[in-house]
């Protein structure tokens, strides 16, 4: 008996021993890290004594991460508005029925199949000053003849990185979107239409109230994997100009790997999990509720 | 006579109501091929650069008028190297993940493990820890261990990217396989572990592509594990291959973008072959 139970653990455990070993351990050790006190030598030494909250007040003292925390949430917030409108808008036009619908939607997905680096690497060339060619393309149509600064000016730089996640959001948001919208029985419109609802009446008393759960997982799951975004924006500004779009994300790679003080990385780290899990409780309990419902 | 003029006319409204539909359908197309050509613009923006030699300082033209591969040449010689790179660690990483999650997998959705839900709920909660701050962790403890700068190290890195996701999706699959077929296999002499390797993984096929599928773009896309992990060029995969070209002082964009281009083609290729498992991961996952 006891075999037996050995032997089904068996199939368990190798997971269960890398999810603990790939997140377990970083977590409880990044907390450990944030109160110990790292230096470039450290990794010669291999000494990094304990300094009580000496990194946390450092941190806290940064001007750098009040700026960053707040870039974070306006290029959070901002992304996933865009990302979320434009979505949902064209998860309801290809709801509609017309020829190369189904095969338009699957090539539309490719900016989000592209790895993150790489498009924000193409994006970089796309919106440069002088040669770009989104401001020849203004400078064409006579929209703006000097040029947008898009990626030089510390005003503007953080709202194209916004623009450029919200490019790559747009598919994901879409497919999901379009899924939930196929849920919703057909009945119910065909009642609306024989009320006489306008379409825009339809849409937020029918469309919007049923697809509700759809639209809460699809902003928790863009929250989450948002809020941690380092890829984009170390590729198209890396952080610049004058840390214009340093987040959390890049500040701690930056005091991390780039100032090797990896104590006080573990603290903006940590402050980001932080976030991340107020989270992480309204997404499972969303998960929970649609488990309930029997998805 | 009534009757036919009626009919006449309900036929003519008819026909008429038909054709507004047709047009309506094909202004539709016509609205749908406009997104798609405005959404898809950098992705032709960065053929058509990869495509024109001699685009170092001045943009590129709007039509590439004298085609030529030489950029691509020059891409694959400096970074020939770093797509091998890219493919080693992405096709470990997907064994490594679907090694893991198959036998989890199973063993959550039937054994009916004390445990075994909290498993399943840590599984979905990983998703929302950052790649960053796993790296800043990982790294000391890489470096203890010898892993910083090695391909094991980087592949069992990236494998984090899709094994909770390969686990969840898998589970939700596997929960379905009746267990009088693994029973009935069982009554035959094959012991718990040849039954899931004879019976489970075959049934599970579909649901291994997608989970593998996916394990292999979140791979191939890694770009924070190779950043933080690798201190020397031993182990540079293309995304950190791109990275460090537009790092240095920018020369040759239209290197630059042949590089993405040859970056970008696994998922052309796989959005084209295995739409349907791509399809059926985003809708069965949603959890990226």
């Amino acid at each position: 008996m006891r075999s037996r139970r050995l032997t089904r653990w068996l199939f368990v455990a190798p997971a269960l021993a890398y999810l603990l070993a790939f997140f377990g351990y970083p977590l409880v050790r990044n907390v450990v890290m944030s109160f110990q006190e790292f230096t470039p030598r450290t990794y010669f030494t291999g000494e990094a004594p304990f300094n009580g909250l000496d990194n946390w007040r450092r941190v806290f003292d940064n001007d750098l991460f009040g700026d960053a925390l707040w870039q974070t949430i306006l290029f959070t917030v901002g992304s996933l508005a865009g990302q979320f409108t434009l979505g949902l808008a064209l998860a309801v036009f290809f709801s509609r029925r017309f020829r190369l619908s189904g095969f338009v939607r699957a090539i539309l997905l490719l900016p989000w199949l592209v790895p993150m680096v790489v498009s924000a690497v193409v994006w970089r060339r796309i919106m440069d000053e002088d040669h770009g060619v989104l401001n020849s393309f203004l400078g064409t149509v006579g929209l703006s003849s000097d040029g947008v600064p898009w990626l030089s000016s510390p005003s503007v730089a953080l709202l194209s990185a916004i623009l450029v996640n919200i490019w790559i959001g747009i598919p994901f948001n879409m497919v999901i979107l379009y899924g939930g919208l196929q849920e919703i029985p057909r009945e119910l419109y065909e009642a609306a239409a024989l009320d006489g609802a306008s379409p825009w009446r339809t849409f937020r008393s029918v469309t919007l109230p049923l697809l509700r759960p759809v639209v809460t997982v699809v902003l928790v799951l863009g929250f989450m994997s948002t809020i941690k975004i380092l890829d984009l924006i170390l590729a198209l500004t890396g952080g610049g100009p004058a840390d214009s779009t340093q987040t959390l994300g890049t500040l701690t790679y930056q005091l991390s790997f780039l100032q090797l003080d990896f104590g006080q990385g573990a603290v903006v780290g940590n402050v980001l999990i932080l976030i991340s899990a107020v989270f992480a409780v309204l997404y499972l309990r969303v998960n929970r509720a649609d488990l309930r419902a029997g998805k | 006579m009534s009757g036919t003029v009626t009919s006449g006319h309900r036929e003519r409204g008819r026909e008429r109501g038909r054709e507004r539909g047709r047009a309506r359908r094909a202004w539709n197309t016509a609205a749908a091929l406009l997104i798609l050509a405005v959404m898809l613009f950098p992705v032709y923006w960065m053929i058509s650069t990869a495509l024109q030699p001699h685009t170092s300082i001045a943009s590129a033209d709007l039509i590439p008028t004298s085609a030529s591969f030489e950029n691509f040449s020059h891409a694959l010689d400096t970074q020939g190297g770093s797509l091998v790179t890219s493919l080693v660690v992405s096709l470990g990483a997907v064994a490594v993940c679907l090694a893991l999650a198959a036998p989890a997998a199973y063993g959550l959705a039937h054994f009916g493990l004390r445990g075994g839900g909290a498993i399943v709920f840590s599984t979905l909660i990983t998703q929302m820890v950052p790649g960053i701050v796993v790296a800043n962790a990982l790294y000391s403890a890489y470096a203890e261990l010898g892993l910083v700068n090695s391909y094991l190290g980087l592949i069992l890195a990236d494998a984090s990217l899709g094994l909770p996701f390969a686990i969840v999706l898998l589970r939700a699959f596997m929960v379905s396989i009746p267990t009088e077929v693994v029973e009935a296999a069982m009554v035959d002499g094959a012991n718990r572990f040849t039954a899931f390797v004879r019976i489970v993984l075959p049934m599970s096929r579909n649901a291994l592509i997608t989970s593998g599928l996916f394990a292999f773009l979140f791979a191939w896309a890694d770009f924070i594990f190779a950043l933080t992990l690798n201190t020397t060029d031993d182990v540079r995969p293309v995304t950190l291959g791109i990275y460090q070209f537009i790092g240095a002082h920018v020369s040759d964009w239209g290197a630059v973008m042949a590089t993405a281009v040859l970056s970008a083609i696994p998922a052309a290729i796989l959005l084209v072959v295995a739409q349907k498992y791509i399809a059926a991961g985003i809708a069965g996952g949603s959890l990226k």
